[in-house]
């Protein structure tokens, strides 16, 4: 995927100013959250689960090449292939040649982050093959010119059902369709049509299972495990990352991972699928192959944000993220919106194509404390911006304004004097109703554009705390 | 056959290898890490879970029910053609679904002894190519935590036949419902661990999306309704 990231500013302008798009994020807000908070208190200890959770992620990362090596070993002893690929261009490569080992024509994909990475359905395409893609969400992407996905779990929830309604009509050559329901029932004939025909099934794999060579697919839609049953060739493609060591350790993540995406209890198709299919056996794939991507994983893992790396992209940080709530996915430019996509992108495209990506928060830590595998984004965000900072990667003027700002704080006599003039001056402008409606020029100017800023009480802080201490009686 | 693929892709895994090494600041072989990683998978350690009540059958119809499946006991084996027959016949579908509603479809051949006929069913024991719109199958075990039925892919049992009709319908044994996914994967280890199974499915309710304005609608890409028939 064409990396347009540099361009946040912009496009979370326009998408601030794009009046159906706020119609569509303002319906999408808060039933996810919802929606978790209930559902994690069916866990008789939430905190726990995520602790333990928190803890076997980073087990499988503090050895990531024995869980590998161990995964590559079963995987190949029940009958698979596992390919490693170091680039995107090397997923698209390998993916191509077992396309055209198999004489594949149609090609059916179930939901897979890491193939937008490298645009694989381009290349396939490019290439002869046919391609559809399997979840609806992406369907609907997919047939609309491949517009790039918002949300890592609803990857069109920015569409209004009239936009798809229209999209499918014009599409489809069918009639206009004015309720989900039939839309959803197009979509399925459609479909299942490219099901039965398809001569290979692309997955991605929320899961790699070191103990037993297998990938772990998650679904609502059951469209991975159609995809992976009745193809004769099943390619799964994720990123190294994702392998955990033990069965049991997909049993603890599975109560977090629905949970903490789409607040249900479970989803309803989760798939553990391993090698070939067996003797006798009608449907699955005879050929499997494994495609296990870096990426950019490994630079992650050898630098200070690696616990970005415990992701199990649930989008919990998003669907909390104000930020998110308001620019929506697509302003961030890449495959991984929100506050995950603003450690990833910059560490899987550099810092200097992304570089306003950390900025893109309060560091509220909203997305920190739902995170079901406890990554502190806040301080992985903070760490970017320091590098930023330290690269030379900012603005002048906000270099020359934190350098202004830190002479002034190593100076307490002078910081008092001068912050008890700027609030009494903001006090002042504030006027009675203590509102500010335009802040002077060079002063945040563009935050008054849209709202008022309220104006301080009139005395600092420090002026303040001396009062309180004195009434107290426990000034020094 | 994939020789060559794999002749070609040795660069690129020791390339990755050596990445993931040098971060980690691993030096050389270490076999104690691998042996440390053997003993982590030999515990089979579980997590922190939620406590299941003592009547897992009766945690399993009620969390079924929660995911949008139906669910009726039967006491005994031979009363499934006619709770099959009784079942279709009460569904209700809309018009344009009218089709959905017959008395003819393929079971797992486990029930191919069953008296179909006699319930005036039409129930052929053979995998479906996906034409069918009413599929029979039984179950490896069942999770009263979730409501979740769990398939293990096999000869005898199909996986097309609870993925691709319009209804599915389920035999679950009262005595293979155990409490979570940790119970499951044990009892595939114990009676798979020698035949590992291409697939373990887990299914919960029927397919279903909400990728439209998150407005859930049943029935996305497999079956519409799942209905479980739990024996004793």
């Amino acid at each position: 995927m064409q990396v347009a990231s540099i361009h946040f500013k912009e496009r979370a302008h326009e998408k601030l100013n794009d009046a159906q798009l706020q119609k569509n994020l303002v319906k999408f807000k808060g039933k996810f959250v919802e929606a978790r908070r209930r559902a994690l208190t069916e866990l008789d200890d939430a905190d726990a689960t995520r602790d333990y959770a928190r803890d076997l992620r980073q087990r499988g990362l503090d050895a990531l090449d024995v869980w590998l090596e161990m995964f590559e070993r079963n995987a190949t002893a029940r009958g698979a292939t596992v390919l490693w690929a170091e680039t995107p261009a090397d997923i698209n490569r390998l993916v191509l040649e077992i396309a055209s080992r198999h004489g594949a024509h149609k090609v059916i994909k179930s939901k897979s982050m890491v193939s937008e990475e490298s645009a694989l359905d381009h290349a396939l395409e490019g290439a002869g093959h046919t391609v559809v893609e399997t979840d609806l969400g992406e369907y609907i992407l997919q047939i609309n010119d491949y517009e790039p996905p918002s949300h890592i779990i609803g990857p069109a929830l920015h569409k209004s059902k009239e936009e798809v309604s229209e999209l499918f009509a014009r599409k489809h050559g069918t009639p206009r369709k004015d309720d989900i329901e039939a839309l959803c029932l197009e979509a399925r004939h459609v479909l299942r049509e490219h099901y039965l025909t398809a001569d290979i099934g692309i997955s991605g794999g929320n899961f790699f299972v070191a103990e037993t060579g297998s990938v772990v697919l998650v679904t609502n839609e059951g469209n991975a495990t159609l995809a992976t049953t009745l193809p004769k060739v099943h390619i799964a493609i994720s990123g190294i990352e994702k392998v955990v060591p033990t069965l049991e350790d997909i049993a603890t993540l599975m109560r977090l991972l629905p949970r903490s995406a789409t607040g249900q209890s479970i989803s309803n198709y989760v798939d553990v699928l391993t090698g070939v299919k067996g003797d006798g056996e009608f449907h699955g794939a005879e050929h499997m192959y494994f495609i296990v991507v870096d990426s950019g994983r490994t630079s992650v893992l050898a630098s200070d944000v690696k616990e970005a790396l415990r992701c199990i992209r649930c989008g919990a940080c998003m669907n909390h993220c104000p930020v998110y709530q308001n620019v929506g996915g697509h302003s961030y430019g890449w495959v991984y919106p929100g506050p995950i996509g603003s450690i990833l992108t910059p560490m899987y495209v550099g810092l200097e194509n992304a570089p306003d990506l950390p900025q893109a928060s309060t560091l509220c830590n909203q997305c920190g404390i739902v995170c079901p595998v406890r990554i502190p984004l806040p301080d992985l965000q903070r760490k970017l911006r320091e590098k930023e900072f330290e690269g030379g990667m900012r603005p002048w003027h906000e270099r020359a304004g934190l350098k202004l700002w830190s002479w002034f704080a190593q100076r307490p006599a002078l910081y008092g004097w001068a912050s008890r003039i700027g609030v009494r001056h903001l006090h002042r402008l504030g006027g009675a109703r203590g509102m500010i409606r335009k802040l002077p020029l060079g002063f945040g100017a563009g935050w008054t554009d849209e709202r008022d800023m309220p104006a301080p009480a009139g005395r600092t802080f420090r002026e303040l705390y001396k009062e309180a201490a004195a009434r107290n009686g426990a000034l020094r | 056959m994939s020789d060559d693929l794999l002749a070609g892709n040795a660069a690129a895994r020791a390339a990755i290898l050596g990445r993931v090494r040098r971060a980690l600041g691993v030096v050389g072989e270490d076999a104690a890490r691998h042996a440390n990683a053997e003993r982590y998978v030999a515990e089979h350690r579980a997590g922190p879970r939620p406590a299941m009540p003592a009547d897992l059958g009766e945690r399993f119809a009620q969390r079924a029910r929660e995911m949008a499946s139906t669910v009726e006991r039967l006491a005994s084996r031979d009363q499934i053609p006619h709770a099959v027959a009784r079942y279709v016949d009460n569904l209700v579908v809309p018009a344009s679904l009218a089709e959905q509603k017959t008395r003819t479809g393929v079971c797992w051949p486990e029930f191919a002894d069953l008296d179909w006929a006699g319930a005036g069913l039409a129930i052929e024991p053979r995998p479906t190519q996906g034409h069918d719109r009413l599929g029979i199958t039984g179950c490896f075990c069942a999770l009263a935590e979730t409501g979740t039925l769990v398939f293990t892919s096999g000869a005898d049992t199909p996986t097309g036949t609870m993925l691709l009709p319009d209804t599915h319908i389920a035999v679950v044994r009262a005595d293979r419902v155990v409490s979570g996914m940790e119970e499951g994967f044990a009892l595939v280890r114990a009676e798979r661990g020698h035949d590992w199974p291409r697939a373990i499915n887990h299914v919960s309710g029927p397919s279903r999306t909400g990728d439209i304005e998150q407005t859930i609608v049943l029935g996305a890409h497999g079956p519409y309704r799942v209905h479980i028939l739990l024996l004793g």
